[in-house]
């Protein structure tokens, strides 16, 4: 779907102006700050991993298993000898991974359901809500669970799992902003003028409901990240050679009491970016909202 | 008159409810040739709901049903939902109220614009934008190029209602239904786009129905008038012999309104009367 009009001569330098404005206006709140600046450095960290890690996070040597953090082992060693570390800084890489995939997955497939819904409401909008409902009742790490036990443990089914179960609330809330959006005139004018549904859903419906389901998608990669962690403690996420945090919390849990290290690392990693992500969701809210810029 | 190309008659329309049906429109019977009609009324006569029965865009628990209700020699009411679509903006347009609210708030106005442009012929992107650029100058506006890339929140509300008007004539309809078309705007350029319509009526034989609730410029601009109350016709008569109307309510709307000729310490009320929604 392009339209033929030129906008975009003009509207380019304008995209970046709106991109900058929203960049400080994400700035201005230091928690916002704080939870970008997070992200970004685990952007940066899994991009470098390989260049930035002191050691291949796979090497074991069973000689230097279960040491403390220290000069060498800056976050310890493993019960295999691993460096915890370089473990650590290859695992923002899985942790991308999950989230990016599942967020490319979840909104559209939540969007087009809730859009759909909301659009055409009466009998379609009853079917999608009510299985949206269905899926939504079950609580989503042991739906998940429940996925991956029938489609085998591993990571891509992993993600598969956590995106089955992760859209319903971005359906809703964007069946809530189409149905306000519904009867609005420009809609309607749009229909006037002999718009076909596909094209007022995707050119007219779409881009407005954009902005607060961006935000929602933000706050739901924290949960993303828990969910994928929770599921690799399981044992059911990313398997065990791969440094995948959950995955690293479990395998530390049996030394725990003697080799803190194991469980404390990957656990406060977990924590600081699912926090960024609510932290970073929170200030899009703020900062999207145009009823709170003034 | 040429020949009416759009036949009302007895035209109904009743919005279901949990109490019912509630009729808001009974038995409005018009017919429509190359010409500016009025329809005026107060708020909730039904004039809004009469236009929009036109187009078929009522929303879905209302219910339409009459005699007759033929646009060109289609029926209206039979037609398909494909039929109507491509009735809609090709023959039949609307004009609403606001332009703020009928524009789409996040894209540039000659996207839309070139949205209905691209509909009514396949063009090129120079040309779509062009054409679009023809379009603005066609409304008056100044600058076509710089007016395309704006969004609506950047417009003022006569340039707003402009761009709606260079939108729906870029399909070439011949029925524009006008919904208050100026209500929204401010006074001074109210003239201005009244003129523009004008213009377009007399330039493309375009058909008008004008729905207002200002009388007063309803009698210069239009050449006929119905005048609603409670979802009737309570009378239809010539602009030009507004000031001879005979029904009560048309001679008590037009002595409600302010002159500056003759003036009064207390404007006259509305005395309602039953017997004008039994009519």
């Amino acid at each position: 779907m392009s339209i033929a009009v030129d906008s975009n001569a003009g509207a380019r330098p304008a995209w970046a102006d709106e991109a900058v404005a929203l960049l400080r206006r994400l700035m201005r709140n230091r928690l916002t700050a704080a939870g970008l600046v997070v992200i970004g450095l685990l952007v940066l960290l899994a991009l470098l991993a390989p260049w930035l890690a002191p050691a291949d996070p796979l090497r074991q040597d069973l000689a230097r298993a279960l040491l403390p953090p220290g000069p060498g082992h800056w976050f310890g060693t493993d019960e295999f000898g691993r460096d915890v570390l370089s473990r650590l800084l290859h695992g923002t890489r899985i942790t991308l991974f999950i989230v990016v995939l599942v967020t490319v997955v979840v909104g559209p497939l939540g969007m087009a359901v809730g859009v759909v819904a909301g659009y055409f409401g009466g009998r379609v909008d009853a079917v999608l809500m009510r299985l949206t409902d269905m899926v939504l009742s079950f609580p989503s790490l042991i739906l998940a669970l429940a996925f991956v036990a029938a489609m085998g443990p591993g990571l891509d089914h992993a993600v598969l799992a956590i995106a089955l179960t992760a859209w319903p609330p971005i359906a809703r809330l964007s069946r809530a902003e189409a149905l306000t959006l519904r009867q609005s005139d420009f809609i309607v004018v749009a229909q006037l003028q002999g718009a076909s549904n596909t094209r007022v859903l995707l050119k007219h419906l779409v881009p407005l409901c954009l902005p607060s389901v961006l935000v929602r998608l933000t706050m739901n990669m924290a949960s993303v990240v828990l969910t994928a962690a929770g599921l690799g403690f399981l044992g059911l996420g990313a398997q065990p050679p791969l440094p995948e945090w959950g995955a690293m919390i479990s395998e530390g849990r049996r030394y725990m009491l003697d080799s803190w290290w194991l469980v404390a690392a990957p656990g406060a990693a977990i924590l600081a970016v699912s926090t960024a992500f609510n932290l970073l969701g929170d200030g899009l809210n703020d900062a999207l909202d145009p009823r709170q810029n003034t | 008159m040429t020949a009416s190309l759009l036949q009302v008659d007895q035209l109904d329309v009743a919005y279901r409810g949990p109490a019912g049906a509630v009729p808001v429109v009974k038995g409005v019977s018009f017919t429509l040739g190359q010409e500016k009609l009025a329809v005026v009324g107060e708020s909730g006569s039904g004039k809004t709901t009469v236009g929009r029965a036109l187009l078929r865009l009522l929303p879905r628990h209302a219910q339409v049903s009459a005699r007759t209700l033929r646009f060109d020699g289609v029926d209206l009411l039979a037609a398909s939902d494909r039929q109507m679509g491509q009735l809609r903006g090709q023959r039949l347009s609307m004009i609403m109220q606001d332009p703020r609210y009928s524009l789409n708030p996040v894209m540039p106005v000659g996207a839309q614009i070139g949205e209905a442009v691209l509909r009514a012929e396949a063009l090129g992107r120079a040309a779509c934008q062009e054409r679009v650029e023809q379009l603005l100058a066609r409304v008056h506006i100044r600058e076509p190029g710089r007016v395309a890339r704006q969004y609506a929140h950047q417009l003022s509300g006569g340039m707003g209602q402009r761009v709606m008007i260079a939108m729906m004539l870029a399909q070439k309809p011949r029925l524009l239904v006008a919904d208050e078309p100026t209500s929204a705007l401010d006074v001074s350029v109210r003239q201005e786009v009244l003129d523009l319509l004008d213009e377009l009526v007399a330039e493309q034989g375009l058909m008008l129905l004008f729905i207002s609730h200002d009388l007063n410029l309803v009698g210069r601009f239009c050449d006929r008038v119905l005048v609603m109350y409670g979802g009737r016709v309570v009378e239809a008569l010539p602009a030009a012999e507004l000031a001879h109307a005979d029904h009560p309510y048309t001679r008590a709307l037009l002595s409600a309104a302010p002159s500056l000729k003759h003036r009064r310490r207390t404007l006259p009320v509305l005395q309602r009367d039953p017997a004008w929604s039994a009519g």
